[in-house]
């Protein structure tokens, strides 16, 4: 065989759907090569198309979907474009491997891990069944499980997210496939482990020298792991460049606004908003006849009424715009900054809320066992004694992995959970026990935006009845007043007032989390609770939506206690920071200073964990391998020793850390001194987004 | 486990005492003279009175209740109400047995034939073995028992009856009467029809639980993973989707039997064969015989809670899950 | 924290609200399955509700010819115009005749009695069903919102009901019930009268309640009825404008399903002879009285009524399997 021959060969690949009585095209024209060693990056928004391709790739399409005729896909050669299922029975597994987003599902729940491993090398390699374990044992170790022997006799069930997904990739690699096909394998788990797994991803791809396919909507996750990255946009290739490149010279209008709307590590809302893209993607019986980004490209011009070719600026690059040689020479240029930041209020501002000792126990139910013998089991400790103040018009943000207990603490603070000890204080005044006792005045105070779009407003009532109901209920005002005042609080958020005779099936997720925010800002609070209201949202909308609650908040002089998993997201809103972990504060700080050493060993973690639009940063890094322990079960002394990399010793596990200051508000929980954990840092450098 | 068992067991008693409790109520409070009833309308006021006196009547709720519990589980389940006064725990064991023995044969021809029919159905979803499968299973189990029970009679018994073979093998006779002291085997010719009419539409209620938990697996995650491993169909279907499908009908056995009982009900009397269904219509119902009516309820309850029970325990054991929680 | 790709957002291609009953309509007739079955249905509903103008004679009226044969038995026909094809074309192949389904032993008429019974199964099933279906709803409402003691008993206690098969509880408490005696005109007399309808809502509320009580679950987790809780909305609101209209369509498939089950629960009891009693025109009991030796003589009174019981629960099923999956396409 050729030595050039690449892995994969993908050229003029188009794919429809059925729907109703139509064939509509998903994915149209689309070319690939993943070479030996390469990692190949498929980014683009929700619905452009990544996992059409994936699975058309590997012939796997859903019944009503069909690959074109025309459309050429060839593995080390051999063409699979015209390939019957059962001549794919002896590609799939053997030559190509899946890895499945979500790993929880997708292994089978009543097979042992091992078996479902060892099948594959028996069916493929004719192995027996003593080698075939002996094999899926040793593939397990390949991808870091501890105690592979062992944990090849467990259930998918009994372990974590993480270890499913390791699982899932040993399970891919075991026959040593030429290519592999990831469809978003780490977008369920928590940052910290996406970081080991796709460490783990690199260096396998890196021994096995296969060629991977890797699909996410992660530019950060491409930065860090691929080698060449494919943009899709409506079902069609915009960009495609090797990572350096890409990052660095963007020559197509949308993916500069892609890698323009992600939040750096360290930028915040002052300095500038975050770019958007307007608009949405085209549904798929309407896509535009010339280019497909012409309805929401800043750079359209007449001539982009017609389809661009695919040109290829170098032998490296692809690219599909009119206009990608004006962008190259720096002829036109997309605005990056389409305002000035807001301005934010100066210096310490009176508080509004202080929380003291605030601690959430979940009781377990007893068993039959510990009635009898009058015992009680441990409760979920959830929050555990966590003391936090927020100033007018500022914002706290919160972070941690999950399980750490950040939703808890915003249901206690809301009322909507009642509370084991510790106290709230809203303005000066005790709030107390949940929503059930609290006077209307304090409800409207207290308002929350909540994760989930799709969640958040009833299917059943339009936009109008929805914003009209906390005017009415808290504000009080009358049914016309509030009618005209939802259609204002649509207009704030830049809705158009019609929307308010929409349902919410007719909204998309961007609008319905806008919707959402006008509701809670309908009763006019002084503090919202966002729990992670933009971590559902695509990039581009995600940036829109980030900029609407800076814009409101300076605007209307609100705080907001801000909850995300994404420190660059927190750091870009909040003006103060937590980090919480297992139900405990361990640093709180300026989110300005957070992100310079010395920062809590755990802080260091989580940044550490960001995969960063930015393919050129240093890959020493600070991991954390385990899970998360149970908060039914916390360790004693720090609650972090079982996992931190820093940890000096037995006091770790036999004593509770101080609380360190560190000057200027920054407090650290820890029992290395902050200069000791400085020093200790300084090695490991983080940008800092300057 | 053992948390698990033992929350089943509670829940048994509790639901057999509640069950009892309504229809002793049921049996009590309602308006109408039970020693009357019996006496008939002309009976002395005095007699009446002695008779009430006799049964028990007179005394508070919770005593007759509690009597009745007591001596229940002791095995003394008292005498018939209406002249001849018998034993009701022999009249009921008869009975039972026969029972027991239609719906045996029944569970033996329906569970195999409507899990296959289940599986091909769920398998082809939308293809026309699935279209017949499915129409044929919604119209049986849209039957009542009695319709399909008379059909058969009319069609099979009466149509055979002048066959000389089916005649010299006794198959297929129009109405069943079986002696408890027969066994199985000498019992069966009388079994056949009333066994395939309680088939008939407890075998369209398995097939569409079947079916209906085929289409969900397949629609699973594991599925696609277990096809890209490029393992041939045979195995993904029998090892990977049949496995976690077929897992959930052990607990038809439980959900059916609530669904045999009842049919039988109907089919004893349809098929006038003599179990425990035609005893509570004929006998306990039509006398109004108290002490008969909760022997029966409170067995038949006993029957179908230790049906899930198994089912639960069965369950508990083939699926990891729960095995090891 | 989770955030799946899955969760993420697609422009919505379907609204709620205004249109969607319409669109249920249209998806519940789209298949010929469903299709067939509602016309059957609203053919039988046509007969319940105008029966008594159709029916040629009434109920009991037994001045008829004892087992006169029917006179429109359609294969019996379609045999003569077999033999003799000429007869396609006279008019008397498609006249009914007197008697189109024939006399019993009594010499009633088949065929109206047969009509006649048409209203009291729609009443007594439907009834009972709407019955179940409204106390079932408010007690899942109730317990699946509350949660907590009330929950836990009230689903204990339905469950335990539920170990007894259906038939087997309505026959006994109707069994039982069936020989009180009652002052005409009393509230105890209106009970009795009405006893297979108020049997079937007793014996379905527990399965309503439990079919509501689980969708509520699922509901109240969601955001908008925190976002209600936080608001301070009143009980009263939160339960029926803020998770009600979730749960209408898993209730109205399961009132579908009952609905069906029902018809076939009036029709057992009717044949175990503890619903009608002589003379009422109930199919059930039709089918009881002629069995036996009177099949003999007058198959038809029997085949008759058998059809029709048939022929309405196998309507009725299909059309609620057709709004299960007219429901479950319109989410
Ligand atoms: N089975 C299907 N039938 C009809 N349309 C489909 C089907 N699967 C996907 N589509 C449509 O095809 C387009 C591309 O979908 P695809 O799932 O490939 O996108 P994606 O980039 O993987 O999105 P996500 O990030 O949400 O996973 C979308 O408009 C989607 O709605
Ligand atoms: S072709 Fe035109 S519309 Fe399309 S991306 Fe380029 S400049 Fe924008
Ligand atoms: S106290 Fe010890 S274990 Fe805890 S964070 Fe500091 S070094 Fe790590
Ligand atoms: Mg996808």
């Amino acid at each position: 065989m050729d030595h050039n021959t690449p892995i994969l060969a993908v050229d003029d690949l188009t794919i429809s759907y059925r729907v109703g009585r139509r064939w509509l095209r998903a994915v149209h024209d689309i070319h690939l090569r993943v070479q030996a060693g390469e990692i190949v990056g498929l980014v683009g928004e929700s619905g452009s198309g990544k996992s059409t391709v994936a699975t058309g790739v590997m012939r796997f399409l859903p019944p009503n979907g069909r690959i074109e005729p025309g459309s050429r896909i060839a593995l080390l050669g051999d063409e699979l474009a015209g390939r019957s299922r059962r001549e794919m029975q002896r590609v799939w597994g053997a030559r190509m491997a899946f890895v499945p987003q979500n790993p929880a599902t997708a292994l089978n729940p009543s097979l042992k891990v091992g078996e479902q491993i060892a099948e594959i090398v028996r069916h493929h390699q004719g192995l027996d069944r003593r080698a075939a374990r002996a094999q899926a044992v040793a593939a397990l170790r390949r991808v870091n499980l501890a105690d592979a022997a062992r944990l090849a006799n467990r259930y998918p069930h009994e372990l974590s997210g993480g270890m499913q997904q390791r699982v899932a990739i040993a399970m891919a690699l075991s026959t040593s496939p030429q290519l592999l096909v990831l469809d978003e394998p780490t977008t369920s788990l928590d940052v910290t482990t996406e970081a080991v797994i796709l460490d783990l991803i690199r260096t396998l791809i890196a021994e096995e020298g296969a060629g991977a396919i890797y699909v996410t909507h992660n530019l950060g996750v491409v930065a860090q792991l691929c080698n060449r990255v494919t943009v899709l946009y409506a079902g069609e290739i915009m960009e495609e460049a090797p990572v350096r490149a890409l990052f660095e010279r963007p020559l197509h209008p949308y993916t500069i606004g892609l890698i323009q709307s992600m939040p750096r590590l360290g930028q915040t809302k002052d300095r500038a908003t975050l770019p958007t893209i307007p608009g949405l993607p085209p549904p798929l019986a309407e896509m535009p006849a010339g280019c497909v980004f012409e309805p929401r490209c800043p750079l359209a011009i007449p001539i982009c009424r017609t389809k661009p070719p695919l040109d290829a600026p170098d032998g490296e690059r692809r690219v599909r715009c009119h206009r990608w040689g004006e962008i190259a020479r720096g002829e036109v240029t997309l605005q990056t900054s389409v305002e000035d930041g807001v301005e934010a209020p100066a210096g310490s501002r009176p508080g509004l809320l202080r929380v003291d000792g605030l601690t959430k126990h979940f009781p377990v139910r007893r068993s039959l066992k510990q009635i009898l013998r009058g015992t009680r089991p441990r409760p979920v400790r959830a929050v555990d004694g966590v003391n936090l103040s927020i100033q007018r018009g500022k914002t706290l943000g919160l972070v941690g992995e999950s399980g750490s207990g950040k939703t808890t603490l915003a249901r206690v603070i809301i009322g909507l959970e009642e509370r084991t000890a510790g106290t709230i204080t809203l303005l000066g005044a005790d709030v107390s026990g949940t929503v059930r006792d609290r006077a209307r005045e304090t409800l409207a105070q207290l308002q929350m935006v909540f994760q989930n779009p799709q969640d958040s407003l009833n299917p059943y009532l339009t936009v109008g009845q929805a914003l009209s109901r906390p005017l009415i209920r808290l504000a009080g005002m009358s049914r016309e007043q509030a009618a005209a005042e939802a259609r204002r609080l649509l207009e704030a958020v830049n809705l158009s007032a019609d929307y308010a005779h929409r349902y919410p099936g007719e909204l998309s997720g961007g609008e319905k989390q806008r919707v959402a925010i006008a509701r809670a800002f309908a009763s006019n609070p002084a503090l919202i609770l966002c729990d992670e209201p933009v971590s559902s949202l695509d990039v581009s909308v995600q940036a829109a939506v980030l900029n609407l609650l800076a814009r409101l908040q300076a605007e209307r002089d609100t705080s907001y206690l801000f909850i995300s998993h994404d420190l660059a997201v927190v750091g870009y809103l909040a003006d103060y920071l937590a980090v919480m972990y297992l139900g405990e504060l361990f640093e709180v700080g300026y989110a300005a200073e957070l992100f310079h050493p010395p920062y809590h060993p755990y802080t260091e973690a989580l940044i550490s964990a960001i995969p960063q639009p930015d393919p050129d940063r240093p890959t020493t890094r600070v991991r954390l391998t385990d899970d998360i322990p149970s908060p039914r079960n916390i360790p004693t002394g720090c609650r972090f020793h079982t996992r931190c990399p820093r940890k000096i010793g037995a006091i770790c596990e036999t004593e509770a850390p101080p609380w360190r200051d560190g000057g200027d508000e920054h407090y650290i929980k820890c029992h290395i001194p902050l200069d000791e954990l400085a020093a200790l840092q300084r090695g490991v450098a983080v940008d800092d987004g300057a | 486990m053992s948390r698990f068992l033992a929350r089943r067991l509670l829940f048994l008693i509790f639901t057999l005492f509640l069950t009892t409790v309504i229809v002793f109520l049921l049996t009590r409070v309602l308006p109408g003279d039970v020693a009357r009833v019996l006496l008939g309308r002309d009976a002395s006021p005095a007699a009446v009175e002695a008779k009430r006196e006799e049964l028990g009547l007179n005394d508070p709720l919770v005593v007759q209740y509690v009597n009745w519990a007591v001596d229940f589980v002791r095995g003394d389940w008292g005498q018939t109400f209406a002249s001849p006064r018998q034993d009701i725990r022999a009249i009921v064991t008869e009975r039972l047995v026969n029972s027991g023995r239609l719906a045996f044969l029944t569970l033996l021809i329906a569970l195999p034939l409507a899990i296959t029919l289940g599986v091909i159905a769920g398998l082809t979803e939308g293809k026309l073995s699935d279209s017949v499968i499915s129409v044929l299973s919604l119209s049986v189990v849209s039957l009542p028992e009695f319709v399909t029970g008379l059909f058969l009679i009319n069609t099979v018994a009466l149509r055979w009856r002048d066959n000389p073979i089916a005649d010299a093998l006794g198959w297929f006779p129009a109405s069943s009467a079986v002696r408890p002291d027969l066994s199985f085997r000498e019992a069966l010719p009388a079994l056949w029809l009333p066994a395939i009419a309680a088939t008939l539409v407890l075998m369209a209620y398995i097939v569409r639980l079947v079916r209906a938990g085929v289409i969900e697996e397949l629609k699973k995650d594991y599925v696609r993973t277990a096809v890209l491993k490029g393992l041939p169909y045979r195995t993904v279907i029998v090892k990977h989707v049949l496995r976690n499908a077929l897992i959930p009908t052990v607990t038809v056995i439980a959900t059916s039997s609530g669904w045999l009982i009842s049919g039988m009900v109907v089919i004893e009397s349809v098929f006038s064969y003599p179990g425990l269904g035609r005893l509570l219509i004929n006998t306990a119902i039509n006398n109004r015989d108290l002490p008969l009516i909760q022997a029966i309820v409170a067995v038949t309850v006993v029957i179908i809670l230790l049906a899930n029970f198994t089912a639960d325990l069965l369950y508990a054991l083939l699926n990891p899950r729960i095995r090891l929680e | 924290m989770t955030h799946s790709a899955l969760s993420r957002v697609r422009p919505a291609r379907f609204s709620r609200g205004a249109g969607s009953i319409g669109r249920f309509l249209i998806a519940l007739l789209r298949s010929p399955q469903s299709a067939a079955g509602t016309v059957i249905v609203l053919f039988f509903l046509a007969l319940a509700l105008f029966g008594a103008q159709i029916a040629p004679y009434r109920a009991n009226d037994q001045s008829n010819p004892p087992r006169h044969p029917p006179t429109a038995a359609p294969l019996e026909r379609l045999r003569r115009v077999w033999d003799d094809p000429g007869r396609l074309f006279e008019t008397e192949t498609y006249r009914p005749g007197p008697y189109p389904f024939g006399t019993d032993t009594l010499g009633r008429d088949v065929f109206s009695r047969v009509i006649l019974g048409t209203s009291s199964i729609f009443r007594v099933a439907g009834f009972g069903t709407l019955i179940a279906v409204v106390i079932g709803t408010f007690l899942g409402l109730f317990a699946g919102y509350q949660g907590g003691l009330v929950d836990e008993i009230i689903t204990r206690v339905f469950d335990a009901l539920l170990a007894m098969p259906a038939l087997l509880l309505a026959l006994v408490i109707l069994g039982i019930i069936r020989n009180v005696e009652t002052e005409p005109g009393s509230f105890q007399a209106a009970l009795a009268d009405n006893a297979v309808l108020l049997v079937i809502a007793l014996v379905y509320v527990p399965i309503v309640a439990r079919v509501v009580r689980s969708s509520t679950l699922e509901v109240k987790t969601r955001a908008f009825v925190q976002a209600a809780q936080i608001r301070g909305e009143s009980w009263g609101y939160i339960l029926f404008r803020e998770i009600f209209p979730s749960v209408i369509p898993a209730l109205v498939v399961e009132a579908s399903l009952r609905f069906s089950y029902a018809i076939f629960l009036v029709a057992s009891l009717g044949f175990l002879g503890v619903a009608a009693r002589p003379p009422s025109p109930d199919w059930g009991l039709m089918v009881n009285e002629n069995r036996g030796g009177y099949y003999q003589l007058a198959p038809w009174a029997l085949e008759y009524p058998a059809a029709a019981i048939a022929l309405l629960v196998i309507g009725v099923n299909l059309m609620s399997d057709g709004i299960r999956r007219a429901v479950q396409r319109s989410e």
